[in-house]
């Protein structure tokens, strides 16, 4: 991604006239190539970003299957996005908002550090068969998710699942066993658990950057007195801050739309006590349960902004930890 | 070898062991769910429901009398405060099966024996080991005694997912969604990579970075106006639009395949171009030929993402279950079993089998791809 902190510029149209012959015929097979991307980038992706943002500006109710006469409302979906419980907290219950940021701030961490811990383990000089390891830790991530749900779902389950089952034969009571999915308590780290099969690509891409750090640089830094955590983090955290950084950013905004697995689990209720009515769950909702375009619209372009401006202050915090070889 | 080479080795083997094992209990950890799902799916709703129950499928162990002896056996037992005569004739059990209890003895030791006679006070058992031995009395109430298990795993699971979710046609579905979109996406991706490797021309990083900048694009603010659009022109309910935007690039595919073809050198295509071919001719005949490796590993990569596609299925096939691929059918069939974990690990089982036949054909594949993508970031 070396090219992503600084956007390079989209040539004028008077530039491209003056271009010599052989220039205009690269520029012409060039772009005869590109062209399934960009009618697809703007069948699927632009033009229909536009009529989200469009869509969130009008009145389009659907009444027994039939749209209403659409009509232009101005501000007042985000008068009423801005005002809805459903996002925003109240007192002692939470916004969707709320959920989706409480259960990241458990699941970001987790989902960083774990590979990070993996990889360097595989990377341990003193461990056999690392080849054996590597597959088989990143085995998982090719399982379906909804298989995977159910996998460990079944080992989280609390009447007959193996956890419960053991902390019962180890002599815990039975009715303080953790009820997992169905527990407030519990359910954001069930989640976590069910999604800990994804790490195996984050793993895999930092063990292969990881293993790319040259040798001569830890013996420098052995040579300068480092002991191994600070050429870790002197040399080898430098080298992958990129991958780590690129992980960041996509975990980010994945879990902003993390919506699924409430879906599959908890049956999309939002059950225990709303603690799993994350802000995808209810714009999900908003669209294919209630038939609302128009508020489901607003409520995606809020998504979008909120994912836009995290993901700019962390482009912008790029450059304070980020390390670029490629950067002659 | 001098002692101080000596020790060294020794403390690197232990250090190997120590790591080693501690990757291996972590790994055990880690895998722990899908021994769960082998050994659940096999049991029985029986088992499931009792706590204490064996980890391994297993039903209350039985005993089947198929011996040949004529002989009639009288015993005296206790029933409703008086001695009675209890007559048992052994040919009348011949082909019966009887309940195992594991039954105290007298001295102390357990045994398993076969329940012939049961009344409150005392019982006629047989010995399973020694069926033509005479049965005999046991003093004590049978039904406080535990049944021992023995190992048999059931296999109405797997039929009861094959039929109620009509596994074949879910199957071929799935077949057919990943087929087809796995030829769309390496039609488009492998053109737009190409453009993006081997031209150069003003704007092209421009639109490359927008390309990879779709990787970060939330869902949510397109898919509202595609379905409406897809509904419109009557697609929701078929496969449509879930294959004809393979055949437009994605982001992904393309990068990695763009990565690959970077690292091949020019002076072949430079030549065949000098020589006359067409890019399309360059792009077939030089650059193809030599990216065996990515191309299996988009492929590979494209079937397990659509294996576990679910949104896609989910929103436009909700209506049309004869249509649904396997991962929306598996949701489905855990609303129906819900409360049934052998037969929803069955699912599971057999929604996850063939994903993982093919990466363990095709590891190398997979993990060469994810370092390609992978450095460069």
């Amino acid at each position: 991604m070396e090219q992503l902190t600084h956007l390079p510029k989209l040539p004028s149209f008077g530039s491209l006239r003056k271009m010599p012959p052989m220039a205009r015929r690269e520029f012409r097979n060039g772009m005869i190539f590109l062209i399934p991307w960009i009618v697809g980038f703007l069948a699927f992706t632009l033009i229909p970003m536009v009529a989200t943002l469009v869509f969130s500006f009008m009145n389009l109710d659907i009444t027994d299957g039939v749209l209403n006469k659409p009509e232009f409302v101005g501000l007042d979906n985000y008068i009423t996005l801005f005002k809805d419980p459903q996002i925003w907290s109240t007192g002692a219950t939470p916004g969707s908002l709320w959920v989706t940021i409480r259960f990241g701030l458990l699941a970001l961490p987790v989902g960083i550090f774990l590979p990070l811990l993996l990889a360097l383990l595989m990377n341990n000089k003193s461990l056999r068969g690392q080849n054996f390891f590597r597959t088989m830790f990143y085995m998982p991530y090719i399982i379906p998710f909804v298989a995977s749900v159910f996998l460990w779902g079944g080992i989280l389950n609390p009447e007959t699942g193996w956890i419960n089952r053991s902390l019962i034969a180890l002599g815990m009571p039975k009715d303080s066993v953790p009820g997992w999915a169905n527990d407030i308590n519990w359910v954001y780290p069930t989640y976590v658990i069910m999604g800990i099969w994804g790490i195996g690509n984050a793993m895999l891409t930092l063990l292969a950057g990881i293993q790319s750090v040259p040798t001569d640089l830890y013996d420098a830094a052995r040579v300068d007195g480092a002991g191994s955590f600070a050429s870790f983090w002197n040399v080898t955290f430098p080298m992958i801050s990129p991958v780590i950084f690129y992980n960041l950013t996509l975990s980010i905004v994945g879990l902003f739309q993390y919506f699924l697995v409430p879906l599959v689990v908890n049956q999309g209720t939002g059950r225990p006590g709303g603690a799993t009515f994350f802000y995808n769950l209810y714009l999900y909702k908003t669209f294919f349960t209630n038939q609302d375009m128009s508020y489901g619209s607003t409520l995606a372009w809020l998504l979008f902004l909120v994912i836009l401006v995290v993901t700019i202050v962390l482009f912008s915090t790029a450059r304070y930890w980020v390390y670029y070889a490629s950067e002659k | 070898m001098d002692a101080v080479q000596k020790k060294s080795r020794l403390k690197k083997n232990i250090n190997a062991t120590f790591v080693t094992t501690f990757a291996a209990a972590i790994l055990a950890l880690f895998l722990m769910p899908f021994l769960f799902m082998v050994l659940t799916s096999l049991k029985t709703p029986n088992q499931i429901m009792v706590l204490g129950s064996p980890i391994y499928p297993a039903m209350p162990a039985s005993f089947t009398y198929e011996g040949d002896s004529t002989a009639e056996y009288t015993f005296q037992i206790e029933k409703g405060g008086r001695m009675v005569d209890e007559v048992i004739s052994m040919p009348e059990f011949v082909g019966e099966t009887l309940d195992v209890y594991s039954v105290p003895m007298e001295d102390g030791s357990m045994r398993s024996l076969a329940l012939m006679k049961g009344a409150n006070s005392a019982s006629i058992f047989l010995d399973p080991d020694d069926p033509e031995e005479p049965p005999f009395v046991w003093v004590g109430y049978y039904k406080g005694l535990e049944r021992p298990w023995s190992f048999s795993p059931s296999w109405s699971n797997y039929e009861t997912v094959w039929n109620d979710i009509n596994y074949p046609r879910i199957l071929w579905n799935t077949f057919f969604y990943a087929f087809f979109t796995t030829v769309g996406v390496l039609f488009s991706c492998v053109l737009v990579a190409f453009g993006f490797s081997r031209f150069r021309f003003p704007g092209r990083d421009f639109l490359f970075v927008v390309l990879i900048s779709t990787i970060f694009l939330p869902g949510a603010v397109t898919i509202i106006p595609q379905f409406t659009f897809f509904s419109q022109i009557g697609w929701v309910g078929s496969w449509l639009p879930l294959i004809i935007p393979s055949f437009f690039a994605n982001a992904y595919d393309t990068f990695l395949l763009r990565q690959y073809f970077m690292t091949l050198p020019r002076e072949l295509d430079e030549a065949a171009m000098i020589d006359g071919a067409s890019p399309l001719r360059v792009l077939w005949s030089v650059i193809l030929p030599q990216s065996y490796a990515a191309i299996v590993a988009v492929s590979i990569f494209h079937i397990v993402w659509a294996w576990n596609d679910y949104f896609g299925p989910l929103i436009y096939l909700s209506t049309k279950m004869e249509n649904q691929p396997v991962s929306v059918a598996l949701a489905r069939f855990n609303g129906m079993y819900g409360r049934q974990p052998q037969a929803i690990q069955a699912g599971a089982l057999m929604t996850i089998i063939i994903p993982m036949i093919l990466f363990f054909a095709a590891q190398r594949f997979f993990i060469q791809g994810i370092v390609i993508t992978g450095v460069d970031k």
